[in-house]
């Protein structure tokens, strides 16, 4: 379990994230939504000590994420974030290969070679495996870094907004198997989405957040209603079922 | 995730390369009797061979905690500012306090200070409030040449009379090498390139940038505060020797990452290291012996990273 408990942070005045405390259980998949600027991506990465905390505490496991050692808690803990810039020129490989650097230190064994066979077979890589990264499509790239943290092989993963910048057909590809990794590898995602419809199809929990706190958590059928949606926001929206799905119409 | 086959190949290329500079240095144009030659000659390898050993390996790790293949801590103007130090601590060498001091213990002192100093430059400059790569190596470029002019100015002020590694502080020269201080230069260097030889592979995550490091485990902050400790310590050595240079670890740090087309610091710190001894010891016995020219090394090694420098600069402003 992922626990927070009266987490902010603070840029000079600027109150940015203010005092969450939430749980996350173990498993499924939780999506975090919310307009820009409510603090979705830097809560995520206070979480996952990427940012340091101005007030608070979060636990993952029971464990103090600032007392941990950084090796014990990427074993359990994966982030990966929007900007993956690298000057370096890897293969789509080497890359998913440093996924298993908090469990061999940079030695691979046999048994981290299949991590990496099976996190590219997973990812549908293998014909990229050798394809240097700066050839690739930018949801290619995306996809290689979502293989390195999947072969990292931990109980957690955090994504922040993995669907920026790629089309809907990827975008679909990535939601799907983020729910197969939850489902069939019995891991826990956690991702920041923007686009709420497909937060309402795929997520097991839904965290809003509006202004730095968390405004509302709950089923996709607590959160994904006309009036909750409207207050989050501020904008009028209308939910409709569609083929079983809940959807929400928002655009004029 | 060994080397390419032209990778292998170029590597050793580089090594012959290096091993044939050594030994032509030593055996050419040899007119006098070996015991001589060897002591002689041989403290001016070891000396040539501290600072390549040193630009490489701090050039190399300075880039990749900062993320880019431009900027060097020459460029930023660390070893300037070991010139200044060490131009103040002159001051403190002639008071009745410090006369006493062994040379050794001076050294080590000052680089302690100058460690320090770059430390907190590089904590301010870096920690995210400094946007943009120009807008560093401005910073770098006019941090620099502050340095150098205030080095310069508080050589005129006290007592020129005292300066030793301060003559010809502007360019290095490697006919004057600074030979007190090869003993305890070659412990420091020994110790620091072993040290990053056993973080190699920490380098090699260090280099996908800090979310991803912190990601993988690295403890960032502890490991970038010791990269930068060993880099200054290496910048001093080499400058306390030779005296400063601009180009010269840019030079050598882009020629191993072209030499391996790798990134691992496996490969790429022994390639530094290796371009560096045959720049600087192949160079001069081209000059010394082949060409016999009274060309300085050091300014054509400086012409040479210039252009590189301003060649990569182009090809960052297209991309």
């Amino acid at each position: 379990m992922i626990e927070t408990q009266g987490v902010s942070k603070a840029y000079h005045d600027r109150l940015v994230v203010n005092d969450v405390s939430i749980n996350i259980s173990k498993g499924g998949l939780t999506s975090i939504i919310g307009p820009n600027g409510a603090g979705k991506s830097t809560l995520l990465s206070m979480i996952s000590r990427l940012t340091p905390m101005t007030a608070g505490s979060v636990q993952v496991d029971g464990l103090d994420i600032t007392r941990t050692p950084g090796p014990e808690l990427a074993k359990r803990l994966a982030i990966l974030r929007q900007h993956n810039e690298s000057i370096l020129r890897l293969t789509v490989r080497d890359l998913v290969a440093f996924g298993r650097f908090p469990h061999s230190g940079g030695r691979l064994t046999e048994a981290d070679q299949q991590h990496i066979d099976e996190a590219i077979h997973y990812l549908g890589l293998e014909a990229y495996q050798q394809r240097y990264l700066d050839e690739l499509s930018g949801g290619q790239r995306q996809r290689a870094y979502v293989a390195m943290v999947m072969c990292q092989d931990t109980e957690y993963v955090l994504l922040d907004e993995p669907l920026n910048n790629i089309d809907m057909h990827h975008a679909v590809g990535m939601m799907q198997l983020l729910r197969r990794a939850a489902d069939e590898k019995g891991k826990t995602v956690v991702v920041v989405l923007h686009d709420i419809n497909f937060a309402s199809c795929y997520s097991d929990q839904i965290i809003a957040m509006r202004a730095g706190q968390v405004a509302y958590q709950g089923t996709p059928e607590q959160i994904i209603r006309g009036e909750v949606l409207s207050d989050i926001y501020q904008l009028p929206m209308q939910v409709h079922e569609l083929a079983g799905q809940r959807i929400c119409v928002y655009f004029r | 995730m060994g080397l390419t086959k032209r990778g292998r190949w170029l590597l050793s290329l580089t090594a012959v390369l290096a091993l044939g500079s050594v030994l032509g240095f030593m055996t050419l144009n040899v007119h006098s009797d070996w015991a001589f030659i060897v002591q002689y000659r041989g403290t001016r390898l070891l000396a040539m061979l501290l600072v390549a050993l040193s630009m490489g390996l701090a050039t190399v790790v300075f880039q990749t905690i900062t993320h880019n293949r431009i900027l060097t801590p020459s460029l930023m103007g660390f070893d300037v500012l070991y010139v200044l130090v060490h131009t103040l601590a002159l001051l403190l060498w002639g008071t009745e306090f410090g006369k006493g001091w062994p040379l050794e213990s001076r050294f080590i002192l000052e680089v302690t200070v100058m460690v320090s100093i770059a430390l907190l430059l590089f904590r301010w400059l870096f920690n995210g409030s400094v946007r943009g790569l120009h807008m560093l190596i401005l910073l770098g470029m006019v941090g620099g040449l502050l340095f150098r002019e205030l080095a310069d100015l508080s050589a005129r002020v006290f007592n020129p009379s005292e300066f030793s590694i301060q003559q010809g502080s502007s360019v290095a020269n490697f006919n004057r090498v600074n030979l007190q201080l090869l003993w305890v230069g070659l412990a420091a260097a020994v110790f620091c390139s072993g040290l990053l030889f056993h973080l190699r592979r920490q380098l090699d995550v260090l280099s996908l940038g800090r979310d991803v490091a912190i990601n993988l485990g690295v403890p960032y902050r502890k490991a970038v505060t010791l990269l930068m400790l060993v880099i200054g310590a290496l910048l001093s050595i080499s400058t306390a020797l030779v005296g400063p240079m601009l180009f010269f670890g840019l030079l050598v740090a882009n020629l191993a990452y072209w030499i391996t087309g790798s990134h691992q610091h496996r490969w790429t710190l022994p390639a530094s290291v290796l371009a560096a001894i045959v720049c600087l010891i192949g160079g001069q016995v081209l000059f010394e012996h082949l060409l016999s020219t009274r060309l300085p090394l050091a300014m054509v090694i400086e012409l040479c990273g210039g252009v590189l420098f301003i060649a990569l600069l182009l090809r960052g402003v297209k991309q």
